[in-house]
């Protein structure tokens, strides 16, 4: 391996994970507050810096100072290991995501693994274990009880997330996330097929399975980042504060930026697989293939236009979350699976159905 | 008695739950975009904004001493109000008014009275129980301080928050 993609690939990370996720945290913090305020008539956070939006550093700054509390009965180890392994899987699968075409000849993306979407689900599904040992380690009621929904809560989700993927890899016939990106630049986005190939009977008959696996793939990701409608993990009424009882401080924090991260990685994945990446609609400013190089600004745009989606899917993401009241618990088990598991069967033979006969 | 919920029967597009959700934006959104685009205000923005013009006449702020007409203190130290105040947050200590001072008659008058304002809760019972009309709550509502013992409100203080009242009390007016 030659320094030239070590150092690309350093310069990626940082820039793309703590450069501009990081931050992407931060400011989705302060936009669930602004957002959630305003539905609720009210104003919410906006003294520090313009409209507020200097509130994540004056969060920040406090958790840093304030007292990092380990209680006397926990299992230390697991306790301090536990919010890492929350944050770190969210990040790690933002490696596999292209955020852009190319900057400069360089692919805007971490590393251009040939399985993106099973490395994510591979490695998103590691932050189940941070919940759990939380739950386990902190050794106290609420915690416990939260790990033990969190975890069969993802064990359910998990599957249905999984399979309303599989029509979309039958369609694209690609595993490689910034190929299906650059085949949606072509030939219109999964849920959008206006343009290239998939303006055609084809096209617009694969929208049905591929809306399916949309609706089934957002409701697995709210579950998946124990956001409401599915926050039973850690919902208030019921269990305190769930798996992060215990924790205090920068520690506590980890979690709740945990769960903000995987968020972002999921909307970023979502955008990736259903609504065409970096990709502008009606083919513009397509580049040739998926290796060729753009000019800069292109490359820029295409950037821009990747996080303009992202962000989008947040906002709806918050929306969600002010709007639906909490599943009760038997409810989530039932849906996820006497419902999304099988529809997400069914979906898939019903691609393969339609794709047979249009073939 | 048991009652028997009836549980509604839910149309198949109902159990969809896609539209709920929709509808359920629907509220959601509509509130969000009142707010954004300031249609709709509710929130006052405090310290830049305030309701002083707009508080009530009974609204029942800090409590505070009164002098009247003739510049003198109305209180005359009964202590009935150190008596009935709830928490306790009134301290009073009497003296005599010496027998060449103009207001003799009288003969008592607080030589001091402190109110503690962390404990007082703004009760108005001071005011009720003074037969001098001596103690009124005030529109003051933003008493902060430092410190515990800036939180006491000292005889002098207490004038200069009530100021001069005039009438009601006449008993001790030189024309009767
Ligand atoms: S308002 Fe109530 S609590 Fe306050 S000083 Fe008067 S009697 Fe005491
Ligand atoms: S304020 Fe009124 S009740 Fe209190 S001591 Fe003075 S005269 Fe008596």
């Amino acid at each position: 391996m030659d320094w030239h993609i070590i150092i690309a690939a350093s310069v990626k990370i940082v820039v793309f994970v703590f450069l501009v996720t990081l931050p992407l945290v931060a400011m989705s913090v302060w936009a669930e507050r602004r957002v959630s305020a305003a539905i609720q008539d009210r104003v919410g956070p906006n003294r520090v810096g313009p409209a507020g939006l200097l509130q994540a550093v004056a969060d920040g700054i406090k958790f840093l100072l304030k007292e990092d509390f380990t209680p006397d009965h926990v299992r230390k180890g697991y306790f301090w290991l536990a919010p890492a392994l929350v944050m770190v899987p969210a990040l790690m699968t933002s490696a596999v995501l292209p955020f852009g075409s190319s900057l400069f000849g360089e692919k805007m993306v971490i590393a251009d693994l040939d399985v993106g979407p099973l490395f994510v689900f591979a490695v998103a599904s590691l932050s189940v274990y941070g919940i759990v040992l939380a739950g386990w380690a902190s050794n106290s009621k609420y915690p416990f009880l939260g790990g033990v929904r969190s975890t069969s809560q993802m064990i359910s989700y998990e599957i249905s997330l999984g399979l309303s993927v599989v029509p979309l890899i039958m369609i694209y016939g690609e595993l490689n996330l910034s190929s299906i990106v650059q085949y949606q630049a072509e030939n219109g986005w999964a849920l959008l097929p206006l343009w290239g190939e998939g303006l055609s009977v084809k096209g617009f008959l694969l929208t049905i399975p591929v809306l399916i696996s949309f609706i089934v793939f957002m409701t697995s990701m709210f579950a998946e980042t124990n956001r409401l409608p599915f926050d039973l993990p850690e919902c208030e009424t019921e269990l305190v504060a769930g798996y992060h009882t215990e924790y205090s401080s920068m520690k506590f924090a980890l979690f709740f930026l945990g769960e903000y991260a995987a968020m972002i990685i999921g909307s970023g994945l979502a955008v990736t697989l259903f609504l065409g990446g970096w990709s502008l609609p009606f083919g513009w400013l397509t580049p040739e293939s998926a290796d060729a190089a753009v000019p800069w600004w292109h490359g820029l745009i295409h950037i821009g236009t990747f996080f303009a989606k992202v962000i989008a899917l947040i906002l709806f993401f918050i929306v969600i979350r002010w709007t639906l009241p909490r599943f009760r618990y038997d409810q989530l088990m039932r849906l996820g699976w006497v419902f999304f598991f099988e529809i997400a069967l069914f979906n898939v033979v019903l691609t393969a159905l339609l794709m047979w006969w249009l073939a | 008695m048991a009652i028997v919920v009836k549980r509604p029967k839910l149309k198949w597009w109902e159990q969809l739950y896609i539209p709920g959700i929709i509808s359920g934006m629907r509220v959601t959104l509509g509130h969000f975009f009142k707010i954004v685009s300031g249609r709709k205000k509710v929130t006052m923005q405090y310290p830049e904004e305030k309701w002083d013009e707009s508080l009530p006449e009974h609204y029942r702020g800090a409590p505070a001493l009164v002098k009247d007409e003739q510049d003198r203190e109305r209180c005359v130290a009964c202590q009935l109000c150190e008596f009935i105040c709830p928490p306790r947050a009134i301290t009073i200590k009497p003296e005599e008014i010496p027998s060449d001072d103009k207001w003799a008659k009288v003969e008592k008058r607080p030589k001091a009275f402190d109110i503690d304002m962390i404990r007082c809760i703004y009760c108005g019972l001071c005011e009720e129980v003074c037969p001098e009309q001596a103690i009124y709550l005030r529109k003051d509502y933003a008493i902060t301080g430092t410190s515990r013992a800036e939180m006491v409100h000292d005889k002098k203080k207490l004038y200069e928050i009530g100021g001069v009242r005039v009438g009601l009390v006449n008993k001790w007016n030189e024309l009767k």
